[in-house]
């Protein structure tokens, strides 16, 4: 199968290209760009005129719900989904029902996705048996399996000597941990961010220092320890300054932000909005801009969906009871875009954000357009608008708390292994 | 975002929180209370304005007082009324809540007073409800209970008509209390110049400030000069732990004595929603003394109550 793609105005972050050019791909790769190979006869040409092509997105936090949860969504309308945003690798976290902590499982995961031949799935393992923080999980093995790095999800390691053993046990064979940083205990119970609003609500709150409690923690291990460590979805601004201050010592250090909180605060959760109780917390309008200026000063390496889809019914309860999480897959290009727009962030910087960094941390063959790469794309137009509803998204989760919002960004045309596995009608 | 306690012609749909009511309606409620006062004193204690309509009580918590006076009020006005303990039937059935609702709705209930033990309850419950269907919040969580926010506001104009000249103080667990966020937004609201919450740091949500009022850690200092203090109750789970080292403790530095209340004004009343804690948060003497208006508040309760019901049913 080859693929001429014409016309579209080609960004690729990694080769700092953004101009109009044509690629040409063959047996899944990509072959050419600019001009034709010699003898380049394509069986299909993809007219990307006014259209943006760059890399296939890569997400660093994508919740598929399987196996365990397929009432919540499943792998084949999770990986749909992803294609539909033109999301064509991510990462998945381990809190699946059986925990990802068995070679078997990821095994079995990694087939299935890619029997569907749609988004890469690159599974994050469990750190710790059962990610109950106690007996480190089989990290090597896991590894083999397919997982790409080890994570806890939500679930906090409390006790600081099995956090050291494994942040050791991984620098040893160079692995990459995947931490979500939250003191438990500060945390209890806590729905929203501990300030104004979640007082006037009466919401039991979580506050800032939870995080800057177990960044301190991690942060400290991770220098003795040598590990290397990505903090997923940073949420505060004592977080960018303890992540900026680290960077300067300790180069084994990455994160990233949900893009929920580039966009949201503790303001939206309105009358009770149970799509807004997320994790972390949506913070406040300082937080949000210290996150902001993260990214741009390059604090913060990538910007991630946390793609969570959960089923109505468990969102249908007072905020506090309804579940965590949003739908995250299709929306994370649009957001990214508008925050860019907003930011007065070029492309080149924004559409990196999503796909070669991300890529970087994943340690993973993805999030460019070299050649002879594999021929993961994402076509789309950038002045596009649509409205961010139940009806528009692919995904079995419904639940964002940008719905009815009228954004820019639509994903045209996506391939996987130069092949169009998304095509928007 | 609509307020959803408003109908768009302004008018009260449901009664969820103080917070978000204008001041012309706070007002509306409690002078048409007054009207009701008078029928508790009567030989026949019954109005017909809530005739052929049936209130549902909804209590996913337990409470004993605010139910029996929801349901007082609503058989006042002659209404049918339903009540509920949903947390010892349905609930632990595995029914949600919105299935109780529709299942009432179905058995066509005209208005619902609701009582959860989660904060947003009354909110999550007024948006699935058909446009016909009033809600009103019996508390949620530690967020509102407006209509014991009314009842003490209603109590406080009885005693102290200038509401634009009060010093108010409140005292105790804030953090937790729903009355105190109610009773907040009531005084500032309602134009009462100062409000002062005092409390330990462990009692008091981040940024109460925020709220409008001022705060105070020392019941002395705080109580200076006010004319109305307004005592909390306190929940027996916050007596023993890492809020309050215990019980006597708290009261020995924030509890209600005839001593520490001869610092506010000498025409200072005392207020509590009940049920108290004699001798944690309010000594005896001070419960029962002449300060007191704590009884009276149970009896305004009422009227307010019908008040809020009449209002809703279009006979305010």
């Amino acid at each position: 199968m080859k693929i001429h793609i014409k016309n579209g105005r080609v960004i690729d972050p990694k080769n700092k290209i953004d101009s109009n050019m044509d690629i040409f791909i063959a047996a899944g790769k990509i072959l050419a760009l600019g001009q034709p190979p010699i003898g380049f006869i394509a069986n299909q040409t993809i007219d990307a005129s006014n259209l943006i092509v760059c890399p296939g997105l890569v997400d660093l936090s994508a919740r598929l719900r399987e196996p365990g949860y397929e009432y919540k969504a499943t792998l084949v309308s999770e990986l749909q989904a992803a294609v539909a945003g033109g999301v064509t690798s991510l990462a998945c976290p381990p809190d699946t029902d059986p925990v990802l902590d068995e070679p078997g499982l990821v095994e079995m995961l990694k087939h299935r996705a890619k029997q569907l031949n749609l988004a890469h799935v690159y599974p994050l393992g469990a750190l710790t048996r059962q990610l109950q923080g106690q007996v480190l999980s089989e990290m090597g093995e896991l590894r083999e399996a397919g997982c790409v790095g080890f994570s806890q999800a939500n679930i906090a390691i409390t006790d600081t000597q099995v956090l050291w053993r494994a942040m050791e046990y991984a620098a040893t064979f160079g692995f990459t941990l995947f931490l979500h940083a939250e003191e438990p205990f500060l945390a209890k119970d806590g729905v929203a961010h501990d300030g104004e609003i979640a007082s006037r609500l009466g919401l039991k709150g979580i506050p800032s220092a939870a995080e800057a409690l177990a960044l301190a923690s991690i942060l400290r291990i991770a220098k003795e320890t040598g590990a290397r460590i990505h903090i997923s979805r940073l949420s505060t601004a004592e977080g960018v300054q303890m992540i900026r201050d680290a960077k300067k010592q300790n180069p084994n250090i990455s994160c990233d932000v949900s893009a929920n909180q580039l966009h949201l605060t503790e303001h939206d959760i309105g009358y009770f909005d149970s799509n807004c109780h997320l994790k972390p917390p949506l913070r406040t309008q300082r937080d949000k801009e210290a996150l902001s200026a993260g990214l741009k000063d390059g604090t913060i390496d990538a910007i991630c969906s946390d793609h969570t889809p959960v089923d109505d019914d468990a969102k249908l309860a007072p905020f506090a009871e309804a579940e965590i999480g949003a739908t995250g897959l299709e929306l994370l290009l649009a957001l990214t875009l508008k925050w860019a727009q907003q930011e007065k962030v070029d492309l080149l910087k924004a559409i990196s954000l999503v796909s070669q960094a991300s890529a970087q941390i994943l340690g993973v063959p993805a999030g460019n357009l070299s050649r002879n790469s594999d021929a993961d794309i994402c076509i789309f137009d950038a002045a596009e608008y649509w409205e961010i509803s139940p009806g528009a998204l692919k995904s079995q989760g419904k639940n964002s708390p940008f719905n009815g919002l009228e954004i820019a960004g639509k994903v045209k045309t996506t391939l996987v292994h130069g092949q169009v596995v998304y095509q928007f009608s | 975002m609509n307020n959803p306690q408003l109908d768009s012609d302004g008018r009260l749909r449901h009664l969820l929180s103080i917070e978000g009511l204008p001041k012309k309606i706070l007002n509306q409620i409690l002078d048409t209370a007054e009207s009701f006062v008078g029928i508790a004193e009567r030989e026949v204690k019954k109005v017909p304005l809530l005739r052929g309509k049936t209130v549902c009580n909804l209590f996913f918590e337990n409470s004993t007082r605010t139910r029996t006076t929801f349901e007082i009020a609503a058989k006042r006005l002659s209404a049918d009324v339903i009540s509920l303990n949903v947390n010892t039937s349905s609930q632990s059935k595995g029914e949600t809540i919105l299935d109780t609702v529709d299942n009432l709705i179905a058995m066509h209930a005209d208005m619902f007073v609701v009582r959860h033990s989660q904060s947003g309850a009354a909110h999550f419950i007024a948006k699935h409800v058909p446009n016909h269907i009033h809600v009103i919040n019996a508390g949620d969580g530690r967020h509102s209970h407006p209509t014991q926010g009314l009842l003490d506001m209603f109590t406080i104009r009885k005693y102290k008509p200038d509401l634009h000249n009060l010093r108010v103080a409140i005292v105790g667990d804030v953090l937790h209390s729903r009355v105190a966020r109610s009773e907040i937004h009531a005084l500032t609201t309602l134009g009462v110049p100062e409000v002062r919450v005092i409390a330990p740091k462990t009692l008091l949500p981040a940024q109460v400030e925020k709220l409008g009022v001022h705060v105070f850690h020392d019941m002395k200092a705080g109580l200076k000069d006010v004319d109305v203090v307004m005592m909390l109750r306190l929940q027996n789970e916050r007596m023993n732990g890492a809020m309050l080292p215990s019980a006597q403790e708290y009261f020995k530095t924030y509890g209600l004595t005839q001593e520490k209340l001869n610092l506010a004004k000498p025409d200072a009343i005392v207020l509590h929603p009940g049920p108290m804690n004699r001798g944690v948060e309010i000594d005896s003497s001070v419960a029962d003394g002449n300060q007191s208006v704590i009884l009276p508040q149970v009896t305004y309760g009422i009227a307010v109550r019908m008040a809020v019901m009449a209002i809703l049913a279009g006979g305010g």
